[in-house]
């Protein structure tokens, strides 16, 4: 056998003069047909290694959450030493500190929110850290500089809510291959080449763009340096397969040392690096064991990233997630799966390692996808309940790149070429109730929208509601579009993502991510306006507090276009108001219908709808039917969310779907086919996404009871993956009165 | 109140008024139990068996449920369509879908227009021309063989088993495919005499590809309580494991595919 990797030549072509990863991928890509059985167990380096970490994890959650934190360095790239899980079984090394598991202080999105995070857990932020503050500024502060009292007003009543003015906003994905195919030197050549571009005249844009390039090339610098402590010459291409793997990790890493934005995801690296993987087996360097467990202890590392987070951040995003989302699958546009043996690796990891939230792993749902990876997949959501679907035929036709990764939970990010600024959401059921109470918040009584008539008294009127109703949503547009503006005027200068940004082309596309919460309760509450007889009920102050619902009317969830085509017109509605505004950067607009975990947090805030929820009750997550209101079977269910229009929210529509495991048939292999099926069905329907949950509620209950018997429990929430232990209380609850499906 | 007289005269009506409707008792738009791949499942309303161990007693009644338009139904199997695959589509179990044979070959010939797979769960009890145009029109019958022994199945159901080992003959006769299903109840099928001479019966039919046993449970029991009838197996035991091994392990001697359910 040759051992030798320069007999298996990589097929050269643009890639080799200019910066083109993808022209790299599409020309050496070797799409896998076949089914899981070539797949390796855990390697016994591997065992040792998650050993260690497994009792480190169960000490941090004995902690209450958070093993250590470093409160006297503020953390970059080479901020610290070297950290090691237990160095000689370690084939993927690196760790965000010197320590596994310890999180660090990344205090430019908002100083005040570190400091609160730390007191938190009974330790003080140094004063040399706190000094600097006293003469250099924050993200944080510059925003509230340039907020005006509208903002402020829409901010404190909730309306507009996880708006990131005071943390990192996260989603810029850093094509991280680079790294790996190029090396730093070359990378930094090419950045110098954009510079040197930059000339003549100066221009606001063109002075940014000049310190931007800058900031990136410190950045690839700083990259070498952090890999040169751990023994690592990156400024140079990988060589072999765990090489590339490994340079890949410090490109992520790097980023993970800086920011601490919301979500971080990965991108689509696993089909990049079975290249290398392949090429290494071929020429025989190493074995099937040796390539699982290199993405083995990659995905392990993936598991560790931690941020630093005060408690009232879990309020929004439960679980502490992190949101390492990795795409995996999908198609190139000349009709090729990129669905790999390394694709399949992934999913392994699973099996090797236990189930885990982390990373978010990702399948690009095709209706040509191989069937052998089809089985895989749902086979896995079976068994773990850890992997969600999205839709990428609709995807790919609708946004045009083959070459994507989803950025935070569920949305499209077309690799280096593009990036997204995260806009956080507003309320909506909270912006219907402002219209119903003639422009006033309904539950302070605070007027924060102004000529909003008032409604006459007695039973709503369908089309007088949806009169106010947008008028509101048009006031809410309008500032909301102004927050986004100033947040990430202000991110960028504050805390601009230098290690990401320079993984990604220079003055890239921007996509500005908008958020909406509570369709459902939407769809339902005019719906009850439009079909049976509602009435408000008001308090002394004229503040609706209830609604008499009289009749019988439909609701979201049960395939009924009467209500279902309400969703839509308000969801489209909405976003052409938001496209009529600025935006920072020339961003283009987009909508998610997503609420991460805090459709509990939008309920208790929020006074109660028209729909019959009561003031407090949790919204539904994402796009969901309200809990239980979805009576007419599962397909009924998914069809109704189908209809929403992808071009009206391309920053994803997440539907999270329960079902106990007897429901899908009969036998394992019945369950597989009938999972299988199923996400063929919903998205040949045009649908965008899917949380699969295959659970007992009978489980939920019981590690609700005694979580130290589930500790790796995982389960799909909105648009990502928890611990379920991890959860507090009352997202647990909320978890558990989900609906799932069952059948007669 | 006992059972629901046997209701001959209303049977008939059943399956001849109304021809645009039929008498169901719910869908389920999501089964993945009767049948093969994701199906729409229409529980249609009325059957003439009155077997011990019903689950679903709530379907017995020819004159319970709703009447819903066929055309209605074909509308929302089509919309259902592409969760079928290339497996599923439409059955239609009960109560007893026969009681309805004729509205059902109009159903089943609209489904078949546009291209959906029809399955019938059948006791088997009639046995006429209608039936046998519905069967053609029906890729696969479910078909219950409640007891092989007809003096047990008298006591099991209130009628003979003759019609439905007819029925069994004639699908056999037409080369069509049908799964057979047998309730395991401890006591009331278990016979090991039994269960061997029913599967002996069957085992050289050509046109069955699989078998199912489904145990008996008391998740119908409430059921029972709600219509205020007298559950006769009322705290009777579902079959030990020992039990579905032994009737598993009979029936695999004479057929290629036995499925516990």
């Amino acid at each position: 056998m040759i051992k030798d990797v320069t007999a298996v030549p990589f097929k050269s072509g643009d890639w080799n003069t200019t910066m083109n990863v993808y022209d790299f991928v599409v020309k050496n890509i070797r799409p896998y047909q076949g089914d899981a059985s070539f797949l390796s167990g855990i390697s016994a380096k591997t065992n040792r290694l998650w050993d260690v970490v497994k009792k480190e994890l169960l000490k941090e959650r004995a902690k209450g959450g958070v093993l250590a934190i470093d409160t006297e360095t503020i953390s970059n790239m080479t901020a610290f030493a070297p950290g090691y899980i237990k160095k000689e079984d370690e084939v993927i090394v690196g760790l965000q500190t010197d320590q596994l598991l310890k999180r660090a202080m990344k205090p430019f999105g908002g100083i005040k929110l570190v400091e609160s995070a730390v007191k938190e857990k009974g330790l003080t932020v140094s004063e040399r850290v706190i000094d600097i503050f006293n003469y250099a500024k924050n993200h944080n502060e510059g925003v509230f500089n340039a907020y005006d009292s509208e903002i402020r007003a829409f901010r404190s009543k909730h309306v507009l809510t996880g708006l990131p003015d005071n943390y990192a906003r996260g989603r810029i994905i850093g094509d991280f291959r680079r790294l790996a195919l190029y090396g730093a030197d070359q990378l930094i050549k090419f950045k110098k080449a954009d510079l040197n571009k930059v000339g003549g005249e100066m221009t606001e844009h063109k002075v940014r763009l000049r310190e931007e390039i800058n900031s990136q090339i410190s950045a690839l610098k700083d990259m070498i340096t952090m890999a040169a402590a751990y023994g690592c010459d990156v400024s140079r291409p990988a060589e072999n397969a765990r090489e590339a793997v490994q340079w890949v990790y410090f490109a992520y890493l790097a980023a993970v040392k800086e920011q601490d934005g919301a979500a971080m995801s990965l991108g689509n690296v696993s089909s990049f690096l079975d290249i290398f993987i392949e090429r290494d087996l071929k020429a025989g360097l190493i074995t099937e064991e040796e390539a699982q467990e290199i993405i083995d202890q990659f995905v392990m590392k993936l598991r560790l990233v931690r941020h630093l987070r005060p408690g009232s951040y879990d309020e929004i995003f439960g679980g502490d997630p992190t949101w390492v989302t990795e795409a995996i699958g999908g198609t190139l546009h000349d009709g090729r799966t990129k669905v790999t043996k390394t694709s399949f690796r992934f999913l392994q990891t699973l099996y090797n390692l236990g189930s885990s939230p982390e990373p978010n792993l990702t399948v690009l749902w095709a209706d040509g996808l191989p069937e052998g990876f089809k089985r895989f997949c749902a086979q896995v959501s079976i068994d773990t309940s850890s992997i969600q679907y999205e839709n990428d035929d609709l995807m790919r036709g609708t946004r045009g790149s083959d070459d994507y990764g989803i950025a935070c939970c569920v949305s499209y990010q077309e690799i280096g070429k593009s990036i997204q600024h995260f806009g956080a959401r507003a309320n909506l059921p909270k912006a219907l109730l402002i219209a119903l109470n003639g422009g006033k918040e309904e539950i302070d009584g605070v007027e924060v929208i102004k000529n909003i008539p008032a409604l006459p008294e007695g039973p709503l009127e369908y089309n007088q509601v949806m009169g106010v109703f947008k008028q509101t949503l048009t006031e809410l547009a309008r500032v909301y579009a102004k927050a986004m503006f100033i947040i990430h005027y202000m991110h960028d200068k504050y805390y601009y993502e230098r290690a990401q940004m320079a993984l990604v082309d220079t003055d890239p596309r921007i996509d500005i991510a908008y958020g909406a919460a509570g369709i459902s309760i939407i769809a339902d509450s005019l719906s009850a306006i439009k079909y049976a007889k509602v009435t408000p009920i008001r308090d002394e102050r004229g503040l609706t507090v209830d609604y008499k619902i009289e009749g019988e009317y439909p609701k979201y969830g049960n395939d009924d276009d009467r209500v279902d085509n309400i969703a839509k017109e308000i969801t489209h509605f909405f976003i052409t108001e938001l496209r009529k505004h600025n935006t920072y950067k020339g961003s283009k607009p987009t909508l998610s219908l997503l609420t991460i975990t805090s459709n509990v947090m939008y309920g208790s805030n929020t006074g109660a709808t028209p729909d019959g929820r009561k003031k407090g009750e949790p919204f539904a997550p994402g796009a969901n039917p309200m809990h239980g209101r979805d009576c007419s079977g599962a397909i009924a269910s998914l069809n109704s969310v189908c209809k929403l229009d992808y071009r009206d929210a391309q920053d994803g529509i997440s539907n999270t779907f329960s079902m106990i495991p007897k429901s899908l048939g009969d036998t394992r292999e019945e369950q597989v086919n009938n999972l299988v099926t199923t996400m063929n069905g919903y998205f040949n329907k045009m649908a965008h996404h899917l949380n699969v949950n295959v659970l007992n509620r009978e489980t939920l209950m019981d590690a609700y009871e005694h979580p130290e018997n589930y500790p790796q429990l995982t389960i799909r929430v909105s648009g990502y993956a928890v611990n379920f232990v991890r959860l507090s209380r009352a997202h647990q609850l909320e978890v558990i009165t989900r609906t799932f499906h069952e059948s007669m | 109140m006992l059972y629901f007289p046997l209701q001959d005269l209303e049977a008939a009506a059943l399956n001849l008024d109304d021809p645009e409707h039929l008498r169901i008792h719910s869908l389920e738009t999501f089964g993945t139990h009767d049948g093969p791949g994701v199906r729409m499942v229409v529980f249609v309303q009325g059957c003439q068996f009155r077997c011990v161990y019903c689950q679903n007693p709530d379907t017995l009644d020819v004159h319970g449920g709703m009447l819903i338009g066929i055309d209605e139904l074909v509308k929302r199997a089509d919309r259902q369509r592409s969760y079928f695959g290339k497996d599923g589509g439409v059955t239609v179990s009960g109560g007893e879908p026969l009681l309805q044979r004729n509205k059902l070959t109009t159903f089943f010939k609209a489904l078949h227009a546009i291209g959906i797979n029809t399955c019938l769960d059948s006791n088997g009890r009639l046995n006429d021309a209608a039936t046998h145009e519905l069967l053609e029109h029906t890729d696969l019958l479910l078909l219950d063989v409640k007891h092989i022994n007809d003096e047990w199945h008298h006591k099991l159901t209130g009628l003979t088993n003759k019609n439905t080992l007819d029925l069994a003959a004639h699908r056999e006769s037409t080369g069509k495919r049908m799964w057979l299903r047998y309730v395991l109840v401890p006591g009331w099928t278990d016979q090991p005499e039994f269960l061997e001479e029913w599967a002996k019966h069957f085992t050289r039919y050509k046109t069955v590809d699989r078998v199912e046993i489904i145990p008996f449970h008391q998740l119908g029991s409430h059921k029972w309580d709600l219509l205020k009838m007298n559950y006769p197996l009322k705290g009777l035991e579902g079959p030990t494991l020992e039990g579905k091994k032994a009737a598993v392990h009979t029936f695999n001697k004479y057929f290629n595919n036995v499925v516990l359910k």
